[in-house]
């Protein structure tokens, strides 16, 4: 910052203190809007929230006409749409980020990242239209494909194959995350087969009544977090030290084991704030979902092949035929979704800053 | 694997575990260039269909499909998105020019003035939490404030728009800011000249080009903005040249409509509305890189 002018009299000092007030009025919009919208959103569902009382929030009918609002299948398709996209889209992310990085000769790395970018300027609205015109018509056969094949395995077979890809990954590092997450997860469901006779994988991958589903929202949302995710991930990465990478290769390690020993360790937190910042965006996007998840009334599954309704969709498509106070509960409905979607942007960014500092402080 | 070439650094070990080591390399690098075709097949494929199916609907019988009104019965087929073509102008326009100047005020508070005092600190906090904001959200919350009192207009779009701009201009403007080094100020300073008259004449013409890129990229976003547009704006299909009265419509609100149909002649319009608004954003996009450009080679 530069240091403060001599103070000055004259016709220009109250130009001077004019403009910084101007300044400091376009600044406290922020707040003012941010307050607004806190205010006015709250009041406006207080109506159906005083009728249902928590009851919105845990109940799964909604029924216009009956004056029930329960939103326990809309949140629950939000989250689990968003969970899709961000398991689709963030390994990709981090290979392309890596790719970007790490492996492309310096004269590709622009038009790469153009490539990239360009996916972040396509309209969501344009993501919505192609995928129910044009993906949902043919992802349907996949997912009934997916469907056929996994009913017709042998009940242990899943969980035995996910429990040896985890344990496989354990062995090479054992601190590897996924690793735990897959090893876990196909332990219980080996267990859980075991116990009850029933197997999870053909309800998760249920039979596909149309191509409108969580699942191809997932993937439409995977797609339009991929450059978020990517760009982010690419700063982060950029901020390991030469010097750190230079030191596992001068060891004589493969680019592979440099990125392990280098890349991941240093910039793990910074990822892991990218990869919520992603979530947060696949959760806020409404357009597309609402064009592809399908917009059945709503249902609690695991099934991801079933259709379902996400918060924002239900906004964007119930709002034309809302009574009053059909749009209290639509209201309070955008008001849950702005504090989720807050509250993961909140911790995102935290965690962000926090890697961030910490590297800065390191190089 | 045919393309194992042992990078530079490996090429001296000669350990027994080498080839295991280099094949894992050559493994994981083709799976990042795996991912890289991954994510451009969908990208080829929006564009492709885009193209394709939009081409054929907004060309035929040239000007028609850009200048027609929209036909009241949305499953007739035929041309007609001007309506929408001027919607989406006016709404992006009047939102620039709400959101660019209170933003680019905004971030001169936050760098030259406030810089790193509480209130400042709030700010940039809360500007962060904004661009977060889903912008269905921001739709609603229009609606709420403007619409209920007003009614339909296109301005009310224009708000919900500026709502979610403004942050982003915030904090593309200050990042611009940070780049004006210390001696222009300083000189300026030196030369007798205020502090409202060094920003005005020195930082923010030294900082133009990147803010003027920061906010062209804002309003390519905007540009195809939906959500925070379907409670303010209405559905009109016939030209409404009035800013602050009465129903108006835009094309990603139109795309929208028509894709939720199971009408020939509506899709086809959605494809054409959507081959003008990528147009659009994209055309924004690369004058926003060419300023981008420019900003480099002056550095």
């Amino acid at each position: 910052m530069a240091s403060e002018p001599f103070s000055l009299t004259g016709s220009g000092n109250r130009a001077d203190t004019g403009f910084r007030w101007m300044a400091i009025g376009a600044a406290s919009l922020v707040l003012l809007i941010l307050g607004l919208i806190a205010l006015t959103m709250t009041n406006r569902s207080l109506p159906v929230l005083s009728r249902m009382g928590l009851d919105f929030f845990t109940t799964r009918r909604w029924s216009a006409p009956d004056g029930l609002f329960g939103a326990l299948p809309f949140i629950w398709g939000t989250l689990y749409t968003a969970v899709i996209a961000v398991a689709l889209a963030v390994p990709v992310s981090l290979a392309v980020a890596l790719f970007i990085t790490q492996v492309a000769p310096p004269l590709l790395k622009r038009p790469l990242v153009y490539v990239i970018d360009l996916l972040a300027v396509v309209p969501s609205v344009v993501f919505g239209l192609w995928g129910v015109l044009v993906l949902s018509g043919r992802i349907q056969r996949v997912y009934d494909r997916v469907h056929e094949g996994v009913a017709a395995m042998p009940g242990f077979l899943i969980p035995v194959i996910v429990l040896a890809i985890g344990a496989g990954l354990l062995l090479t590092s054992r601190r590897s995350l996924v690793g735990w997450v897959l090893a876990v997860g196909g332990l219980l469901l080996l267990l859980y087969f075991l116990v009850s006779g029933r197997s999870i994988p053909p309800l998760v991958f249920g039979p596909a009544a149309q191509g409108r589903s969580f699942a191809t929202a997932g993937v439409i949302l995977a797609i339009m977090i991929v450059p978020i995710i990517t760009s982010l991930a690419r700063e982060v990465i950029e901020t390991t030290p030469a010097t750190d990478k230079e030191a596992a290769l001068a060891l004589g390690a493969t680019r592979w084991e440099m990125i392990q020993a280098s890349v991941f360790p240093h910039s793990k937190g910074g990822l892991v704030g990218a990869v919520m910042l992603g979530l947060g965006r696949a959760m806020g996007e409404t357009i597309a979902a609402a064009l592809v998840i399908g917009s059945s009334l709503g249902q609690v599954t695991l099934d991801m092949f079933a259709s379902g309704n996400s918060m924002p969709a239900v906004i964007a498509n119930e709002w034309g035929e809302a009574e009053s106070l059909h749009k209290s509960a639509l209201i309070a409905l955008a008001v849950t979704l702005f504090l989720i979607t807050i509250v993961v942007n909140l911790i995102a960014s935290a965690v962000v800053r926090r890697s961030m500092a910490r590297s800065a402080g390191r190089a | 694997m045919t393309g194992m070439e042992p990078t530079p650094a490996t090429a001296l070990d000669l350990s027994a575990r080498l080839s295991w080591r280099v094949a894992k390399n050559a493994l994981m690098t083709a799976l990042m260039v795996l991912a890289f075709l991954v994510v451009a097949v969908p990208l080829v494929a929006i564009l492709w269909s885009v193209i394709g199916k939009g081409m054929s609907t907004a060309f035929a019988g040239f000007p028609d499909f850009f200048i027609k009104e929209i036909p009241v019965v949305s499953r007739r087929p035929g041309p007609g998105m001007g309506p929408a073509i001027l919607g989406t102008l006016m709404v992006t326009g009047a939102a620039t020019l709400l959101a660019v100047p209170i933003g680019i005020l905004g971030a001169v508070y936050l760098h030259e003035y406030g810089v790193t005092s509480k209130f400042a600190r709030l700010v940039r906090f809360m500007a962060m939490v904004m661009t977060g904001v889903p912008s269905i959200v921001m739709g609603l919350f229009v609606y709420i404030v403007w619409t209920l009192r007003t009614g339909y207009s296109a301005f009310g779009g224009a708000l919900a728009l500026a709502c979610l701009m403004l942050p982003v201009v915030i904090g593309s403007t200050e990042q611009m800011l940070k780049l004006v080094p210390a001696h222009l100020r300083e000189a300026a300073y030196a030369l007798g000249a205020s502090k409202s008259r060094t920003i005005m004449t020195v930082v923010l013409p030294a900082a133009l080009p990147g803010i003027v890129s920061g906010s062209l990229l804002a309003i390519a976003r905007a540009a195809g903005e939906t959500a925070p547009l379907l409670f303010a704006l209405g559905a009109a299909t016939a030209y409404n040249p009035h800013l602050f009265d009465g129903a108006s419509t835009a094309l990603s609100v139109q795309i929208f409509a028509n894709a939720n149909t199971s009408f020939v002649g509506s899709q086809e319009r959605a494809w054409g509305a959507a081959l003008t608004l990528v147009f659009l954003t994209f055309f924004i996009t690369l004058v926003a890189r060419i300023f981008t450009s420019r900003l480099a080679l002056k550095r």
